[in-house]
This record gives C-alpha cells, structure tokens and sequence, in this order.
C-alpha cells in the first residue's frame, strides 16, 4: 500500500543486514559477468507468474480504480470524468456512507476486544499440559474451517428469536432474549458472535505465542513468589504482545473485509443495522451498477485501514515486547 | 508492580517457606473444566445443526424445542438433493477446487524458488513489494478486477475464479519461500557439480523436501476456494454454475423457513474442509502457528 506500511511488514523478514547503500540497477547489470546475468535472467523467469499477477490484478486495477473514482460509469457505454463529485456526493449527502461507517466501526469496537481476549483465554487452556489436550485443540479449532455461509445459516437458526438454542437457554434463567437479526439493536451482536465462533483460528496463533514463551520466566516469577495471575500479567502478556499486535492489525483488515455474514443473514437490515462497508460497496457497484461511486467508496477504505494500520503500528512501541529489542 | 508483588508473595507463602499450590490432580481438574465448558459453547451449535438437520417439519417449530429429534429423519439429506441440484454444487465447487489447487502449487513453487534461490538485481524490493501487498484490501481491485473480466467476457464463467491462482497468492508465496530458506544450500551446490539445471535441481531436490509447505498451500487453497462465497456471488449468475457456498445462500433466500433442509445442506457443505482439516490437522495447524508467528 505505502512504503512505510510495506516496509515495516518486511524489515523483520527480509533484512540482509546491509545498511550502506548499493549501486543502482543498471550498473550492478553492466557489472555482472555472464554466469550472474543468467542467474538472473532466470530468476525473473521463476518470479515472472507473480509478476505478470502483481501488474494485471493488483498495481492495474488499483490504478483503474483510482481513475474511476473520479468518473460516473454504469459499465456500458463510456465512463463519464466528473471530476471530485463521486468525493463530494459521499462526504457531503450521503447518509448510507455514514451508516455504513458507523456499523463497521461499532461492530470493531466489539468484536476485535472480544476476539481478543476470548482467543487469549482459550490459547491458555489449550496449552494446559493435561492428557488429551490435542484433542480439545481439533475441536476447538474445527468451527474456523466451516464456510462461512454455513456458519451463518447455523448461527441465524441458533439465534431464532422464538424456536432458537441461545434464547432458549436464556430463557432456562428467565432471560427473555432478543429477536437477534430482527432487531435493530441486536443484529450487529449475532454478526459478532458468528465471527467469534470461529476464533478458534487465532487461539491457535496465539497458543504457538505462548509455547515460545521460555519456562525460565515463569521459573523466575514464581522463586520472586508470582502468583498465577501475575505470572499471567507481567510474563505471558508482554511476551505475548507482538502476537496479539500481529493479529490486531491482521483482524484490523478483516472487520473492513465483513460481508458474507451480513449479506446472508441479514442483507444490512433491520434498519440497515448490519449495513457493513463491504456490503455497501457491493450494493453500489453491483446492484446500482455505479462503478466509479464504489471505486471511490473502495478507495476511501483503504485510506482509513492504512492510517489505522499506522496508527496502530505507530502505539506498538508503548505496549509491544520484542524479546530481540534487548539484545 | 514490585509493591504488589511483595504484596502477593505474603499471602501465597506459607510457615515453612514453600509456595502453597493446588495439588496436582486438582490442577488437571481445573483445566478439564475450563477447556470442557469452551467446548460446550463452541460445539453446541454444531450439535444443535445436526439435530435440526434430523427434525421433521412439525418437530422443527415444536414449543419449547426439542434437543433430540424423534424420529430422526435421515431422508433429509437426500430431500436436499431433491430441492436443488446440490450434486452439481459439489461438483462446480471441486472444479474450481481442483483448478486453484494446481494453479497454486505450481505458481508458489516458481514463484519462492526465484525468491528463495537465485540472486537477481531488486529481489529485496520485489520481495517487500509482495509483502506490502498483504496488506491491500480486497475491495480496492474487486471493481476494477470485474470490469476488466467483464470486458474480456468472462462473467459467467470459471476463468475469473481460476486464473489468478496461477499467478500466486502472495501469502502462499511468502510461506513457501520462508519454508524453502530452511532447505540448506549444500544441496544446490552437490546438485549443480553433479550437472543438474535449475529445474531439475527444482523438481528433484526441493520439490521433495517441501511437500510439507505444498501440503499446507493445497489445504489452504482447497479451503478458501471451498468457502468462498463473495467471488462466485460476483462473478456467476447462471445456477448451473453455482458453488456449494453460493447455492446454500440462494437455498437460504429461497426456502427461508425450511430449517431442518438448510441445516442438513450445511453439514454436508462443511465435510470436505472439515475431513481436510482432520487429515492435514498436524501439519495445518504447526504451518499456521509459523506463519501467524514470522509474520
């Protein structure tokens, strides 16, 4: 996306450890001698696929849909350039656009906490070292392979306001439970809790986190008489971190990405409740068929998730541990 | 943190200067009880699917609702077939399965052997420019990437779902490369005395020693092909045509109340990434530890 973004994913994995500045491509080619310019040569040969990918199905329609932000296209006949009107429709008169953000951003502010903690606390039983814990694992995990329209479709019959399993239960201790995805006050709530059924994925992220953790530091914990809550807090958590800002930022991407569960099991309703910002741009693009309105919604997008990501990445060294920092 | 820690060291010691702890057996207990009630919550939808799934059309509205389903109705699942050509779902979602799969493998191979192997002026840029691209949201290219395969005329068809796994996807990539780094170079090196070329040095070294990272993009691959619901949603309009996923949401818009039918097409659409899933599951989840960690 930016430089800054992209180089800050891959500092950590691709540094050579070179700092002085190399001389530039076209001299390094004139300086080869034969056996290095082959290598080469098949080098791109072996990257081309992704090459050829990068240009015709990322860098060119990221270019295009910049372009088209700025036009009225209802994809026959010939994009019409308009300059910033598509901009200025959606900050000005577009209430949809506010509804859509407001959703998405409610429902991060749920869902990414919760998310968060659930998966912490299921890593940490899961990494008791009890007999048959591998099993619990593949149990726990399974819910994260169900597709995703599956999951939904289970999720809506759960939530059934009258003959549905939570209401009933909740029923059990006297609880008269919402219609979930009827009610425009709870709908957002089934989303979240059909996304949390699958956190399975990143507890097991976060378990593999917790088995790098090295035993000495609990060791020494406990000789200074740590209990388990402060082992907890200041040994597991600040080891823990870079994981949980690794999963913030990825989850980050994924909330703005939210759509089939919403399109299936509630089309953004009650009150476009669940108007997710995905299921906006595709109610512009494919069903009003205005192209260069949802290239704009699209672009706007990725501004915000880039200086969230910023922001996110600028906090980490005020909570993030890196063990290599010390060295 | 130092005063609450001296705070906390009274209370646990004990007389004699020993730590007082839970006994062993009751720490066992209170693991069981923690990972037992996760499992609870986390599994009772699956088993609420199945036995909906086993329900007769009375029983599925009955009040309050009933947990087992008498008599269990098996002819559901072949009802399923019945109301929507399901056969033919599976059928279309394995053809595209099949497609990526190898689109895939392939591709990532080329692609992190490149990366991983051979020296070329701005490997290290292309390299963060394949990282940076992790993190473009979909949305940005999904309109323009459809414009253009409108404009090619292949709505409607598989290509647009198909081609670009053959170009790569850039995490697979990423995880292979970072997987072949680990193979060491001494192997090259005997190879390449011994006359071999860079493919056959490719296909009869590497290839062998990475099938676990191979195993790894194909579960992966079949899993998000499998699963997919947006792409097919955008790009097929012809029922014909229809995936799995795509269908059990058409299935839902069009049969709203048949629970104990929709329920049943959900469970079968969830055997193939979750038998996947059991099969690969060492493999799966140590791969995704790895990447989730080194990323």
């Amino acid at each position: 996306m930016s430089a800054k973004t992209s180089m800050a994913a891959g500092e950590r994995i691709a540094t050579s450890g070179r700092r002085a500045r190399r001389p530039g491509f076209l001299r390094r080619w004139r300086e080869m001698g034969p056996m290095a310019r082959k290598e080469a040569l098949s080098g791109y040969f072996f990257i081309l696929p992704w090459i050829i990918g990068f240009i015709v199905f990322l860098a060119g329609p990221m270019l295009a849909s910049f372009a088209l932000s700025f036009t009225r296209w209802n994809i026959v006949g010939d994009p019409r350039w308009i300059g910033l009107e598509n901009y200025r429709q959606i900050f000005t008169r577009d209430p949809d656009f506010v509804q859509s953000l407001e959703v998405t951003f409610r429902y991060a502010l749920v869902f990414l906490p919760l998310s968060t903690v659930v998966g912490i606390a299921m890593a940490v039983a899961l990494n008791s070292r009890v007999r048959g814990v591998g099993l619990f694992r593949t149990l726990l995990y399974l819910p994260s392979v169900v597709p995703g329209v599956a999951a939904t479709l289970v999720w809506v019959w759960v939530l059934n306001g009258r003959y549905g399993l939570l209401n009933t239960i909740l029923g059990w201790v006297g609880i008269e439970g919402p219609n979930w995805f009827r009610d425009p006050q709870a709908a957002i709530y089934g989303i979240v809790m059909i996304s949390l059924w699958g956190v399975g994925g990143s507890a097991i992220i976060y378990l593999a986190g917790l088995q790098n953790i090295p035993e000495h530091l609990y060791e020494a914990a406990r000789v200074d008489g740590a209990s388990g809550w402060q082992q907890f807090r200041f040994v597991t958590l600040p080891m823990l971190s870079p994981v949980i800002f690794f999963q913030l930022v990825v989850g980050l991407i994924g909330v703005f990405q939210t759509f089939t569960s919403s399109f299936v099991a509630t089309g953004g309703g009650p009150l476009q409740s669940t108007l997710f910002y995905m299921l906006y741009i595709y109610e512009k693009a494919w069903q009003s068929l205005r192209m260069g309105y949802a290239s704009a919604l699209a672009w706007i997008l990725a501004l915000i998730i880039l200086i969230i990501t910023v922001l996110v990445m600028r906090s980490s060294p005020y909570w993030v541990h890196y063990e290599a920092e010390r060295k | 943190m130092q005063a609450e820690l001296d705070a906390t060291r009274e209370n646990v010691q004990l007389g004699d200067g020993r730590r007082w702890q839970l006994p062993r057996i009751l720490r066992g207990a209170r693991a069981y009880v923690v990972l037992l009630l996760f499992v609870l919550v986390f599994l009772t939808p699956f088993y609420w699917m199945v036995a909906t799934a086993l329900k007769s059309e009375v029983q599925l509205f009955a009040l309050p609702p009933a947990w087992v389903p008498s008599p269990p109705i098996f002819e559901n699942f072949m009802q399923v077939f019945r109301e929507v050509p399901f056969g033919r779902f599976v059928l279309n979602s394995a053809t595209l399965v099949f497609w990526n799969v190898l689109g895939q493998v392939l591709s990532t191979t080329l692609i992190a052997y490149g990366f991983a192997r051979l020296r070329f002026p701005g490997r290290n840029v292309l390299f963060l420019i394949l990282l940076g691209t992790l993190m473009v949201p979909d949305q940005v290219t999904l309109v323009p990437q459809f414009i253009l395969f409108a404009k090619l005329g292949w709505v409607n068809t598989y290509l647009p779902l198909i081609l670009p796994a053959f170009t790569g996807s850039p995490f697979l990539i990423f995880l292979m490369r970072q997987y072949m780094m680990t193979i060491p170079l001494d192997l090259d090196e005997a190879a390449t005395i011994d006359g071999a070329g860079r493919l056959q040095i490719l296909r009869y070294i590497i290839v062998p020693l990475c099938v676990p990272a191979l195993v790894l993009v194909g579960v992966f691959t079949f899993t998000w092909v499998w699963n997919d619901f947006m792409g097919p949603l955008i790009y097929l309009t012809d029922p014909a045509k229809f995936t799995v996923s795509l269908g059990l949401g058409f299935f839902h818009g069009a049969r709203e109340t048949s629970w104990h039918l929709l329920m049943a097409a959900s469970l079968m659409s969830m055997i193939p990434p979750v038998i996947l899933f059991l099969v690969a599951q060492r493999r799966l989840l140590g791969g995704l530890a790895a990447a989730g960690l080194k990323g």
